[in-house]
């Protein structure tokens, strides 16, 4: 008990001094679950709009196998990725193995079946709901979308943090695509992992509190957009 | 004051819709004159009054038979001179005045033309005080009168109701008759639904009885509620068709067989 006691008091201490080391861990993981998140929104909710108020062939086979991806184990994206971007795979020439760029591109598979799901799921509630009122109005599909995406926004914005908080807290994928090098690509949780198992648990209990007050940071964020946007008053 | 194009008359021609395996519209032939009449479409439950709207408006395509408006204008214009008020108000997420200049956004209005029209569309259904609430937080009552301010405020050619007073205290049914009996003296052309025959005396000047899928009579209403000419109708009237209907109306009444009556079978 001792131990674990000494250990947060060490983890207190490395935060609030301001430890060099530390904060470059957590910027360098920020930055790439960020980029992850950003990318694969932009990507994710036009299909999950197209998804969501399109009918074509294949739709539902898109919705199931979306619904499965969510669900990707790390490590199998991460060895998946590992083996497209190594020497000799189809992108080895990139020479993007253990650097941030491959562990952004293995966080972007990981995210992006939740934000496609999500984002389809909740567009599609509300166009079930809007589509005979909007159809009455004479809205042309592009005012339609943008009412939805007004109108869902407090939602989508959830989804969105749904899969940043995927991205930053996972380690099987950055692991294997970013090798964990100090410096370069030492993230949070593949320092927690590596401090852990090297005894330093004063740091590993560091960076675990710092993903912890992100964990609520997000949480308050949410609340309070979703509060300024009048999410709670109308729902 | 109304700019936009004429689009009446309208023709439903040879209109049939399917809904799974069963029609509920056969054979619809009817014209709607440009003439501001305010016609009341009224029959039994699941007689496809609401789809009868809902196929003259263009929301929802016949299988068979055609829906023609006058005019050259493009699909997009005619949506666009007409306006429909659903049963069960559909209200978007923002407030009352949000829901409104939305629909006048996607007219293509500009800022100050919206805000006028906003401000008048509230004005006339008594809902100034509560512009800046959230729609959905609005009682049913205030959301259907929401609804009717956002169909005011496109200032329609054809203005379709389906059952807009259905769930309302008798005050609130009255507020709304009186808004569509002024629309209706403005000009606008009045296609509505209902149920209550009270209100149908008190409002339509044409009556269009409908039954399981067809119409069966359409007269002036005052001919109509004096002494409709088809036998459903009057049973209808006087409160005897659902009776009819648990006794077998398929066996046939008062001597004349279902046939003779006109009675489709399911």
């Amino acid at each position: 008990m001792d131990e674990f006691w000494r250990a947060m008091v060490n983890a207190g201490s490395l935060i609030w001094r301001f430890d060099g080391n530390l904060w470059e861990i957590i910027g360098l993981s920020l930055r790439v679950s960020l980029t992850a998140t950003g990318i694969a929104a932009f990507i994710g909710l036009p299909l999950g709009a197209l998804i969501a108020l399109g009918r074509f062939p294949g739709r539902r086979v898109l919705i199931i196998l979306f619904n499965a991806l969510m669900g990707l184990p790390p490590v199998v994206v991460g060895l998946v990725v590992y083996l497209l971007l190594s020497r000799s795979g189809p992108f080895g020439v990139f020479n993007l193995l253990f650097t941030p760029s491959a562990m952004v591109i293995a966080q972007i598979i990981l995210v992006l079946p939740i934000i496609v799901s999500l984002s389809r799921e909740i567009l599609e509630t509300l166009w079930q709901e809007y589509h005979e009122a909007l159809r009455s109005l004479a809205a042309s599909p592009w005012q339609s979308l943008l009412a939805l995406l007004w109108d869902g926004r407090a939602m989508l914005v959830t989804a969105l943090l749904a899969g940043f908080g995927r991205a930053v807290a996972e380690v099987g994928a950055v692991m294997i695509v970013g090798g964990n090098i100090d410096h370069v690509t030492r993230v949070m949780t593949t320092s927690i992992t590596l401090e852990a198992s090297k005894g330093n648990l004063a740091l590993a209990l560091g960076l675990g509190m710092v993903l912890l007050l992100l964990s609520l940071s997000i949480n308050i964020a949410v609340y309070g957009f979703r509060y300024i946007g009048g999410e709670r008053r109308t729902a | 004051m109304n700019a936009k194009p004429q689009i009446l008359p309208v023709t439903m021609a040879g209109v049939w819709l399917k809904r799974g395996d069963k029609m509920v519209l056969k054979e619809i032939d009817c014209r709607f004159e440009a003439t501001p009449t305010r016609t009341i479409i009224i029959g039994p439950n699941g007689a496809g009054k609401s789809l009868f709207l809902r196929v003259c408006h263009g929301i929802v395509a016949p299988d068979r038979g055609s829906v023609r408006w006058a005019g050259e204008a493009d699909a997009r214009t005619l949506a666009r001179a007409q306006a429909m008020v659903f049963q069960r108000p559909v209200l978007l997420r923002r407030s009352a005045r949000g829901n409104i200049d939305l629909a006048l956004k996607i007219h293509g209005l500009d800022a100050a033309q919206r805000r006028l029209r906003v401000a008048d569309a509230l004005d006339r259904t008594g809902l100034t005080r509560l512009a800046h609430t959230p729609a959905r937080s609005l009682s049913f009552g205030e959301q259907q009168r929401l609804a009717l301010a956002r169909a005011v405020a496109l200032r329609p050619r054809v203005l379709f109701l389906d059952e807009p007073t259905a769930n309302l205290d008798p005050a609130a049914a009255h507020l709304v008759e009186d808004i569509v009996s002024e629309l209706s003296d403005g000009g606008v052309k009045i296609i509505m639904t209902s149920h209550d025959l009270n209100q149908a005396r008190r409002l339509a000047q044409e009556v269009i009885f409908l039954h399981r899928g067809r119409i069966k009579e359409r007269a002036p209403a005052e001919r109509f509620f004096a002494g409709p000419q088809n036998d459903l109708a009057r049973a209808f009237l006087s409160g005897e068709l659902l009776w009819w209907r648990r006794r077998s109306v398929y066996d046939g009444v008062g001597g004349k067989t279902a046939d003779e009556m006109g009675i489709d079978r399911p």
